[in-house]
């Protein structure tokens, strides 16, 4: 399987993300936001960080850059795209995810791990999980409240796509929500960070399966 | 010529920096301040003759994420 992961000024989860694409099994290659075109890949991966310093809002200025109108193609194309932190949130920007990421209910920064519940084994990035896991992965951020309009969230959940829901709701997200799936199922947006549990070293394993499921659909394919 | 855009939190979303803005209006004394929203301006310098049509794609482009903000333009 082939992975792209975006490199936006101010982007720090991009090699974290390459490293657990690549321990995965995947073949990953880094595009620079100023590139107007994507390689030849099955996925393409938004890291985490500080795109653009989060001027004007978190993403907004990087779901404007020349690689952004290739990632919306090839999500239009039926490609995959997981976008994890302030890759959920440039996802949401570019419209690919419905909602928004608001501050969090608390002012603060949130730094610690949380423990999640996989609310759906139904897609490419969950299949390596039974919904009702338990799972836990770090999070940190301080814009991760998750919002959206009544008509979306109703859709979400009689869609099945809420990916992820927070155990202890940390930033205020409405109904837990930690991560949600588009309308294929074939972008997944999330804010706890999956790339930072893939190692004995991290203090958990449990992101092995989203990448080792994910990459696993392209194999038997 | 300038315009200005006012962007604010739709009604209805709930904005905790406004609420701590009005817990700590409280603290200081001002009694009676029952909602404080937060919002922002940004100012524009435009080529003369832009039309506010123009202005308007600008916010629903970049300057407002209409999914949560709503926004105003006061061309000036």
């Amino acid at each position: 399987m082939k992975a792209a992961v975006i490199v936006f000024p101010g982007s720090n989860c991009d090699r974290d993300m390459a490293v657990a694409l690549k321990a995965a099994g995947a073949d990953v290659t880094m595009v620079w936001h100023k590139d107007s075109a994507l390689p030849d890949v099955d996925l393409v991966a938004v890291p985490g960080g500080f795109s653009f310093g989060d001027y004007l809002r978190c993403g907004a200025i990087a779901a404007q850059s020349p690689i952004c109108k290739a990632l919306i193609s090839h999500v239009e194309r039926g490609g995959y795209a997981l976008g994890v932190c302030n890759g959920f949130q440039v996802l949401t920007e570019t419209g690919l995810l419905p909602g928004a990421l608001m501050r969090n209910a608390a002012l603060k920064f949130v730094c610690k791990t949380s423990p999640l519940t996989v609310e759906t084994s139904q897609s490419a990035f969950t299949e390596g999980y039974n919904a009702g896991d338990i799972v836990h992965f770090p999070i940190a951020h301080h814009d991760g409240n998750y919002t959206a309009d009544a008509a979306t969230l109703d859709a979400l959940k009689g869609e099945d796509r809420i990916a992820f829901t927070y155990g202890d709701n940390p930033n205020g997200s409405v109904d837990d929500i930690a991560g949600v799936l588009s309308e294929n199922r074939r972008v997944l947006g999330m804010m706890p960070h999956p790339e930072r549990a893939v190692d004995a070293g991290h203090g958990g394993t449990d992101g092995q399966a989203l990448f080792r499921g994910l990459i696993g659909q392209f194999v038997q394919a | 010529m300038k315009a200005k855009v006012h962007v604010m939190l739709k009604n209805g979303v709930l904005d905790p920096q406004g609420e701590a803005i009005r817990h700590a209006l409280g603290s200081l004394g001002f009694d009676g301040v029952n909602g404080v929203r937060q919002g922002k301006v940004i100012e524009l310098d435009l080529a003369d003759g832009t039309d506010e049509a123009t202005i308007n794609q600008m916010c629903d482009k970049l300057l407002a994420n209409t999914v949560i903000e709503s926004y105003r333009v006061e061309v000036l």
